[in-house]
């Protein structure tokens, strides 16, 4: 369970990204962050590991106090917490085991990781989660030869090799095309589920947050305007959020997406969502 | 998809290698062992003569703390002065020259005869070292900065030429060829295809060559060819380290100078 | 509303409106005018004669270089294999001790901004400004004439080079790479060997082969000042005026010169 108290962030520019937020994250929950750029959503997801540094607040992650830990017990800290990133930030010139190996750093010790030499049981986990997500046959191709879609995957194993109590997921999608980020954002739910793991996913395709996490947070200018399940996302919601748009064609029906897809079958055209414009006419 | 995953047997995993086939590897690693071992055995040291050189090292160290700028306060500035006169005038001459070799030694634009003349004008400017350029140089026109000036004229040929040749042949055709379909004469369609892309990055070496060229400057009056370097090795065979010790820094500072200012200028231009 | 169309007054078209004109020709002023004086001091300290002379001189010169002494060249293998030898091991102290100075230097990696950066900064620029024919000069008369000086020589001005390149690349690296290494729970050293050094090592190695082939360019040289290499025999056989030993020594250069940019480029294609 993720217990953030009062978090507040300021920048050195003075910019003040978060106003004392106050979040619970059960366990094995679901949850995605929604907001306009620059309403604080990846300072809250870096402030938990404290890839950023919080003003003040308490952040307590089963029962351990994050703020304020010193750089060894921080590390030890982080290795609990997976994080998956925008443009997926795997380290390019690596190979995608690598790759996933690295999640394992804080584990090793330096030379051991400096030669290359993982137990074997990371290696067997490393394996088992490339076969997990479909690319185990990839294993020694290096980073950058890879599709968008397989690196988010394949920063996904780097997150999930970790053990991780928690995922962090930041904009998952950004730079995939509409079909492979369903596909990515499924893959995420499903693992989360298969390991009883929370999450906390920062995504600023409202449909598609509404499609795959059971918990929304809203953020607006570094505070929380809405903490709801999907189907309360309102249009007058999302305008408190976003501003005044037209939201008939953003707000998806809670029972649209039925049926689960395998990512590996042959490619099939997006689908497209059904609205109901006459129910959401009256919204707007 | 179903969650449960079949176990899979375990397997190991070793980094795959940079060089895929083992023989090549082996080969050069080895071959590099093998002339690094050579080399390290070839090479004397005479370690008595390096050991004695010490307390001299140190002196030359202590020089710096203060280096004496005003016992041979005229000779280094007249010494600056010439390597800033040659350094001006041998960018500006070099690189006028260079314009027409470039453009000679651009594959796309010149024909072949004069494409293989002009690469081998540059391929001999560049081969090289400026100091013996200026041994020769020397040679010729004698002692002073008229052959440093040379020296570093022909230099900047190899350098500008090469360069503004490469920007030649990586420009965009078909902005070249819409100039041609003008029907613009030849001048013309350098002056309107070819110069407007070449342009801009051409200034910006043009200052960056003229930093070069002060640098080497120091350097070509070691052999006769004016300029601070002469005051510097002067200053060495007199073994007078606290004056050498105050050109280097002298040449440090300008050096600086004269990259911060061109690096803005270049900024400036572009 | 034809007439009027024709009425319309007759509109110039200029390059540059009046007052960049204007600038443009004081710029261009200026600048012939830096030149002249320029030209008019260094034609002052000059021999004119000498100059008018220059042409028959060097044909002079020229007939006396043929045909090159090619037997002489049994005599250069052992000062060709020194001028390598120079150029590849004073490129590889230089490779060792410009990675620190480099990591010092950026400032993305720096452990300190306000001491070691500048410290990092200024032995780069004073490596760079130095050329290695004087660097080789202040060190023949400390350690003395031979091979030794020119390989410290050699790597003393690459230093500045190549750290300046590293730290350059080290500054262009993608952080969010770095960070996500970071927050695996990676040590600094962790976080360095798997998240900065795959991204620069590209360019490191191709820095690394760009300066040994400048490198062997420059040690061809050094022997002028006794730093070794074939520079020694060059200048030996200038001052006893062997011109034919002289024209060989240069073809032999450029021979070495073109071989080592070809392994260079060569080399550097097949890392990129």
């Amino acid at each position: 369970m993720l217990r953030i108290k009062g978090l507040t962030k300021r920048y050195r520019t003075g910019d003040l990204a978060l106003k004392n937020i106050d979040l619970d994250v059960p366990d094995g929950q679901v949850m995605a962050l929604i907001g306009p750029s620059g309403a604080g959503k990846s300072t809250v997801i870096r402030c938990i590991n404290r890839l950023v540094e919080p003003t003040s607040g308490t952040i307590t992650l089963n029962d351990t106090e994050i703020v304020g830990l010193r750089s060894g017990d921080l590390r030890r800290m982080r290795r609990r917490m997976g994080m998956i990133f925008q443009e997926y930030a795997l380290v390019e010139r690596l190979s995608v085991m690598e790759n996933v190996l690295s999640g394992r750093l804080g584990y090793v010790g330096f030379w051991q990781s400096f030669m290359r030499k993982f137990p074997q049981s990371d290696i067997d986990e490393a394996f088992r989660l490339l076969q997990r997500v479909g690319l185990d046959h990839m294993a020694d191709k290096r980073a950058d030869e890879l599709s968008g879609g397989q690196r988010q995957r394949v920063g996904i194993c780097r997150a999930l090799i970790q053990n991780p109590e928690l995922l962090l997921v930041d904009e998952p999608t950004a730079s995939l095309d509409p079909k492979t980020s369903r596909q990515i954002m499924r893959l995420i739910k499903e693992l989360c589920a298969e390991r009883k793991l929370s999450a906390i996913i920062n995504i600023h395709d409202v449909m598609l947050a509404q499609m795959f996490a059971e918990r929304i947070v809203g953020l607006k200018l570094g505070e929380i305007v809405y903490d709801g399940p999907p189907d309360k996302l309102t249009p007058a919601v999302l305008t408190q959020i976003y501003g005044e748009e037209d939201w008939a064609s953003t707000i998806r029906k809670a029972d649209d997406d039925a049926e689960p897809v395998d990512e590996l079958a042959p490619a099939r055209p997006a689908e497209t969502p059904v609205i109901e414009r006459d129910r959401l006419a009256g919204l707007t | 998809m179903s969650l449960t995953v079949p176990a899979i047997p375990s397997r190991p995993w070793k980094k795959p290698p940079l060089i895929k086939r083992a023989w090549l590897r082996w080969t050069l690693i080895l071959g590099f062992a093998l002339y690094l071992a050579a080399a390290f055995g070839t090479t004397n040291v005479n370690w008595a003569r390096v050991w004695e050189g010490m307390p001299r090292g140190m002196q030359f160290v202590t020089a710096f703390f203060p280096p004496d700028f005003t016992s041979r306060w005229d000779e280094i500035v007249d010494g600056i002065a010439e390597s800033l006169w040659m350094t001006v005038v041998a960018t500006v001459v070099g690189i006028a020259l260079s314009v027409p070799v470039g453009i000679g030694a651009a594959r796309n634009i010149a024909p072949l005869p004069v494409y293989y003349f002009c690469r081998s004008i540059l391929a001999v400017s560049r081969s090289f070292q400026e100091v013996i350029l200026a041994i020769f140089f020397v040679k010729l026109f004698g002692f002073g900065p008229f052959a440093g000036f040379v020296t570093l004229a022909f230099a900047t040929i190899g350098f500008y030429g090469k360069l503004l040749a490469e920007d030649i042949e990586d420009m965009d055709a078909s902005q070249a060829e819409a100039v041609r379909a003008t029907g613009a004469g030849w001048l013309q369609w350098i002056n309107y295809g070819v110069q407007p892309q070449v342009m801009p990055r051409m200034i910006g070496l043009g200052l960056y060559r003229l930093d070069i060229n002060f640098r080497e400057s120091a350097v070509v009056g070691i052999v006769g060819g004016g300029g601070i370097g002469a005051t510097l090795n002067t200053s060495f065979d007199r073994y007078e380290f606290d004056t050498a010790a105050a050109i280097i820094l002298i040449i440090i500072a300008i050096v600086m100078l004269t990259e911060y200012s061109s690096g803005y200028l270049r900024r400036w231009v572009q | 509303m034809m007439s009027k169309t024709l009425a319309s007054p007759k509109r110039s078209w200029q390059r540059r409106d009046r007052k960049t004109q204007l600038t443009v020709w004081a710029g261009y002023l200026i600048g012939t005018a830096i030149f002249v004086f320029c030209f008019q001091k260094i034609s002052e300290t000059t021999i004119w004669a000498f100059v008018w002379d220059a042409p028959a001189q060097a044909a002079d010169l020229g007939s006396r270089m043929v045909p090159p002494a090619w037997s002489y060249i049994h005599q250069l293998w052992r000062p060709i294999w020194d001028t390598i030898n120079i150029a590849t091991m004073g490129t590889l102290i230089s490779i060792v001790l410009a990675v620190p100075i480099a990591y010092c230097a950026a400032r993305n990696t720096t452990p300190s901004v306000t001491f070691l950066r500048p410290v990092a900064l200024f032995i780069i620029v004073a490596s760079r400004s130095i050329n290695s024919l004087i660097w080789a000069l202040m060190l023949v008369t400390i350690v003395g004439p031979g091979v030794f000086a020119g390989i410290i020589a050699i790597g003393l001005r690459s230093i500045g080079f190549v750290a300046k390149l590293l730290y350059e690349a080290i500054e262009e690296i993608d952080e969010s790479q770095v960070e996500a290494v970071r927050a695996t729970g990676a040590s600094a050293a962790q976080t360095t060997a798997y998240g900065i050094v795959p991204q620069v090592m590209p360019a490191f190695a191709g820095i690394s082969v760009f300066r040994w082939d400048i490198n062997i360019r420059e040690s061809t040289v050094l022997g002028l000042v006794g730093a070794g290499g074939i520079g020694l025999e060059l200048n030996a056989a200038i001052t006893q005026l062997y011109w034919t030993q002289v024209s060989l020594m240069l073809l032999v250069i450029i021979a070495t010169v073109i071989l080592s940019e070809w392994v260079s480029a060569k080399v550097r294609h097949a890392i990129i």
